[in-house]
């Protein structure tokens, strides 16, 4: 349907720039369950079900408590958070022996319940949340019109995926946590409390995924189904990434964000799937993933 | 579990029945539709007490039959439904079933209906197919078809200008055939269609299409997509100031309660067809209040749908005195009805009801006046014009009688 | 993190030769049952239960005896209602050579696939199979041939080797009894025969399978597809019952269904699955009316069955009298 060549190069900076934004709710996410997954070994298959949850409680602090989207911004991750850290303490951490696949049933299992239960209280048509006045409008900037908000999407993303890894890979904390999965007896005998950094961690992923659902809450219809399908994308890129790479995680999620948007001009129909072919010929060609460490 | 509400008893009926000869009759009428899913908000536990008025307002009691009403949730999937359905005419004695949006669901009930000279009176599923390549003597397809929606919003928006059309596309059979449908009114209307994307379903963002649209030089941009997409595709329109440049949306397939929930704010001036509004005439708006009353919301044209649809079927179980399936779908067709819903109109020899249709723009947030003042009026599309013209073999009025 | 229970913990030991009493009288109890079942219950709804049961034991096959875990299952379910339906409304094919190509074909995906994805193991394994099944899905819904949204509608029910017409609900009960029942004896067979004790041998202890001299991939390979064929012709039957084929099949949540079903039942066991898919064809029909509660028991079952119920219902069972079920 369009050549090539027949793509003004102002469109493709356009849809390269379309490409990365999506690519920061990618990064976001996929961070969340990179970190989860290297720190915890588990699978965090509620991951798009507590990306919703970010969503619906923003648009609860602005319903319930007149709160608006910046408030939110800082309350909905921390109130997500808690929510993960009450699933770990009273579920996950009972898992920790077993194989990795227990884990990725229950929280499968915990994504059907909160889907559920959202779809239950506030039906599935979705709620209206709108952009905060602040970030309304936009620039025009020759070759598109970019609404402020979704270059703010870009901004927050990158700050809190590098925030998080410089974090995890370069502070003191990051290296308590990063000893801890590899041997959290030794670690224990230190004098650090390993489970509870744990469950810091998966709160800390959680958040995140809480975060990823307040940024979209203004751009995207807040309904229960939001997370459902995502869920699967998002893991599919941090497969691509590597399983527990950091790094890999966030520049797969932009990469993929950049790929999918040039299949949305010269393949729509493809857009869906491309993900999957990428993965799928990852995981034959270099199965670790492409930034991760030999399994 | 079938939720069973017995309305009427029988006894009384029998012999308070005005001027009838007979016993009281049972009827029993199974609401089958989508109580948790997708289509929830548009159907659902509405489309149960639309029946169950229409039950009351046609004085069931009074005239001697005994009707119960069923309800059930299909969740979408065909072979969830076509089990209720099965078992419900084979162990609950089931005369008709009501509503079942969602195609495949709806092409699987009607099938299994006429197995069973059931009656199948659909007001949920936008299907062309019911009363065309799957047509069958005991469907009626009351409310609407993506045919009608595409005849109405295509015709209407290239005749006021919007002549350059761009379609975003779900890509599947739905999205295809309303797209198809709409780019050939279209072109009668002499308007062109400038380009075509197709998206993945479902999809969230839809920027880039957007932005695509944009650079087209196109006019118009024709969702041909339902529910999510399109409510996400039009948050996205507002949110990059398609709207603003010039270019308007034109949705083909999208319910009242899809535009509440967006909000006039970001719905202000789509254009999109109905076959009903509650802010019509006197009677809807009578008719509405008391439906809100009991639902909490207003009705769509679905819920109506269901209304009218069982109102003319109980008044052919009247006429004739039964309930076979295919005498009473004949007799529907025989007679024409003056609705309070849906005016005057008639149920064609395929089943397909013909009504009148109306072509509505979402009113800016200065104009509406209230939660469910959503929609002004633009052009009234008439039944005859409205659907598409009978196919030879789905024509049933030899067979009838 | 140290492994000390695997995924497949419940592995009943294997006799030799024949099979146990105790296992023989499961079976014939069950056939009676099954006999006697669609006059006591509606037999469409029991027809579910059977295709059900037959797929999630042959998911079973693949997770509990071969300890890999599929979340794509429902490309093989899915894609072979499709094909059996096509093969039935459009080619006019009798029922049981509609149900055999739609089989066949889910072997030839389960082939492709199968061959891929033996090479990754657990969380990789699971992945890519999911990739795959993703894939199936978006084709399922593009492709001409299934109809779409719509899906493959007014499947005839034909009749039977030409002769014997299924019109009738009982015929075609006793029609689906035979394949359902055939397919889970067949597993039985197969999870008892050699070749499922060296399935047995490498889940245990994949090194020491390798080091006795098996190729470990090709007995992988082989009970994944010989699972997906099975699935295939669970999904491949219900669309004869039905008379359908609809994306519902091949959606990732049926895929989920299917290892809820066999993890309440209890995986690694023979009848786990059949219990399992009862209880969950049983439940999401009694509890139709309630809407979004099913998904959210569904969940609730999830939870419980990982936390405190690992062995499944079957497990406990097995393990209460000590004896492999």
């Amino acid at each position: 349907m369009f050549e090539l060549l027949g793509i003004p190069p102002q469109v493709m900076m356009g849809q390269l720039l379309l490409g990365l934004i999506n690519g920061s709710f990618y990064a976001v996410l996929s961070l969340g369950l990179a970190v989860i997954f290297g720190l915890l070994n588990i699978i965090n298959f509620s991951h798009g079900a507590q990306y919703m949850l970010g969503a619906f409680v923003a648009w609860m602090l602005l319903t319930y408590l007149g709160l608006g989207y910046w408030w939110a911004l800082v309350l909905a991750p921390v109130i997500v958070g808690a929510t993960g850290l009450a699933l770990e303490r009273v579920a996950l951490s009972r898992l920790y022996h077993l194989d990795h696949l227990y884990g990725l049933l229950l929280t499968f299992g915990v994504a059907l319940i909160i889907q559920g239960l959202f779809r239950n209280y506030y039906g599935i048509s979705g709620q209206p949340y709108q952009i905060p006045g602040a970030l309304a409008g936009g620039q025009n900037l020759g070759f598109m019109f970019l609404p402020n908000y979704r270059a703010w999407v870009v901004v927050a993303s990158v700050v809190v995926c590098f925030g998080t890894w410089f974090m995890i890979e370069k502070t003191r904390l990051g290296a308590y946590l990063r000893a801890a999965t590899e041997n959290p007896v030794l670690v224990g005998a230190f004098g650090i409390n390993v489970p509870r950094l744990i469950a810091l961690t998966y709160m800390f992923g959680v958040g995140l995924a809480g975060f990823a659902g307040v940024l979209a809450a203004p751009i995207y219809s807040v309904n229960p189904n939001m997370g459902a399908d995502l869920i699967i994308v998002v893991f599919a890129v941090v497969v691509i990434g590597g399983m527990g790479s950091i790094m890999g995680a966030i520049l797969t999620g932009y990469g993929i964000g950049l790929v999918e948007g040039l299949t949305r001009v010269f393949y729509p129909e493809g857009s869906a799937v491309v993900i999957f072919v990428i993965m799928a010929i990852v995981l034959m060609i270099k199965p670790e993933g492409l930034f991760g460490r030999t399994a | 579990m079938i939720r069973r509400l017995a309305i009427g008893t029988a006894a009384i009926a029998a012999i308070a029945g005005p001027g009838f000869a007979q016993d009281a009759m049972d009827v029993t009428l199974g609401v089958l539709n989508d109580r948790s899913g997708t289509y929830a908000d548009l159907s659902g536990e509405g489309s149960v007490i639309a029946a169950r008025m229409a039950v009351e307002d046609f004085g069931a009691e009074e005239k001697g039959l005994n009707v119960e009403i069923l309800s059930a949730d299909h969740q979408n999937k065909p072979d969830v439904g076509s089990n209720i359905a099965r078992q419900w005419y084979d162990q609950e004695g089931v005369d008709a079933i009501l509503d079942v949006p969602t195609s495949s669901v709806a092409l699987a009930v009607a099938d299994i209906t006429a197995q069973n000279n059931g009656v199948f009176l659909n007001s949920g599923a936008g299907s062309t197919e019911l009363t065309r390549g799957q047509c069958q003597p005991t469907t009626v397809h009351w409310t609407y078809d993506t045919a009608a929606l595409a005849k109405g919003t295509g015709q209407a928006v290239t005749q006021a200008g919007g002549d350059q059309w761009f379609f975003l596309t779900a890509d599947y059979a739905f999205g295809h055939s309303l797209e198809e449908n709409t780019a050939r009114v279209v072109e009668e209307a002499g308007g062109e269609v400038v380009s075509t994307v197709r998206h993945p379903f479902p999809a969230t963002d839809f920027s880039s299409f957007l932005l695509q649209a944009q650079g087209s030089g196109a006019n118009v941009i024709g969702l041909a997509n339902a529910g999510g997409d399109t409510v996400n595709a039009i948050k996205q329109a507002s949110e990059f100031g398609i709207t603003q440049s010039g270019i308007s949306l034109a949705a083909l397939l999208m319910f009242i309660s899809d535009v509440h929930a967006l909000g006039t704010e970001t719905a202000q001036g789509l254009q999109l067809t109905e076959a009903f509004y509650w802010d019509q005439n006197d009677e809807t708006r009578e008719w509405s209040a008391r439906f809100e009353e009991q639902h909490g919301a207003k009705p769509t044209m679905v819920h109506a749908g269901v209304y009218s649809a069982t109102m003319h079927y109980l008044r052919a179980v009247e006429a004739t005195g039964s309930t076979e399936g295919e005498e009473v779908v004949a007799q529907m067709k025989q007679t024409e009805f003056d609705d309070p819903l849906f005016g005057e109109g008639h149920v064609r020899a395929d089943g397909r009801v013909i009504h009148d249709m109306y072509l509505f723009e979402v009113k800016s947030p200065d104009a509406s006046e209230g939660e469910w003042d959503l929609y002004e009026q633009r052009a009234v599309i008439p039944g005859e014009e409205a659907f598409l013209p009978m196919i030879d073999e789905c024509d049933f009025s030899q067979q009838a009688g | 993190m140290a492994t000390t229970e695997t995924i497949s913990n419940a592995a009943p030991a294997a006799r030799s030769a024949g099979m146990p009493t105790l296992h023989k009288a499961i079976f014939a109890v069950l056939l009676l049952v099954l006999v006697a079942l669609p006059f006591l219950v509606y037999p469409v709804f029991a027809m579910k239960v059977m295709c059900f049961a037959l797929f999630a034991a042959a998911f079973n096959l693949l997770l509990g005896f071969g300890g890999l875990l599929s979340f794509g299952h429902a490309a093989y379910f899915g894609g072979a209602s499709y094909v059996a339906a096509h093969a039935a409304k459009v080619w006019g094919f009798t029922p049981e050579l509609a149900v055999l190509t739609g089989t066949a074909a889910a072997a030839v995906l389960g082939l492709a696939i199968g061959f891929l994805a033996i090479r990754r193991q657990g969380i990789y394994f699971a992945m890519v199979t999911l990739a795959f099944a993703q894939m199936v899905f978006f084709f399922a819904l593009q492709a001409e041939f299934t109809g779409g949204e719509d899906g493959i509608q007014s499947v005839p029910r034909g009749d039977l080797f030409g002769l014997i017409s299924l019109q009738n609900n009982l015929v075609l009960y006793f029609f689906v009894l035979a394949i359902t029942f055939g397919g889970i004896l067949l597993i039985y067979r197969i999870i008892h025969s050699p070749f499922g004790q060296v399935l047995k041998a490498i889940r245990e202890n994949e090194p020491r399978a390798v080091s006795l001299g098996y190729h470990v991939n090709r007995y992988k390979l082989m009970v994944f597809v010989l699972s997906a064929t099975l699935a295939g012709l669970a999904g491949a039957t219900k669309s004869q019952v039905f008379q359908l084929a609809s994306l519902t099949d091949v959606h990732w949540s049926m895929s989920g269904e299917v290892v809820l079903m066999t993890l309440l039942g209890g995986m690694g066991t023979i009848f786990g699955p059949l219990v399992g898919a009862t209880v969950i064809v049983t439940m999401q029909n009694y509890l139709a009316t309630l809407g979004a509660w099913v998904t959210i028991i569904q969940g609730i079952i999830f939870v419980i069955s990982v936390l405190l119920f690992r062995e499944g219902i079957v497990g406990v069972i097995s393990r209460w009298l000590r004896r492999p079920l």
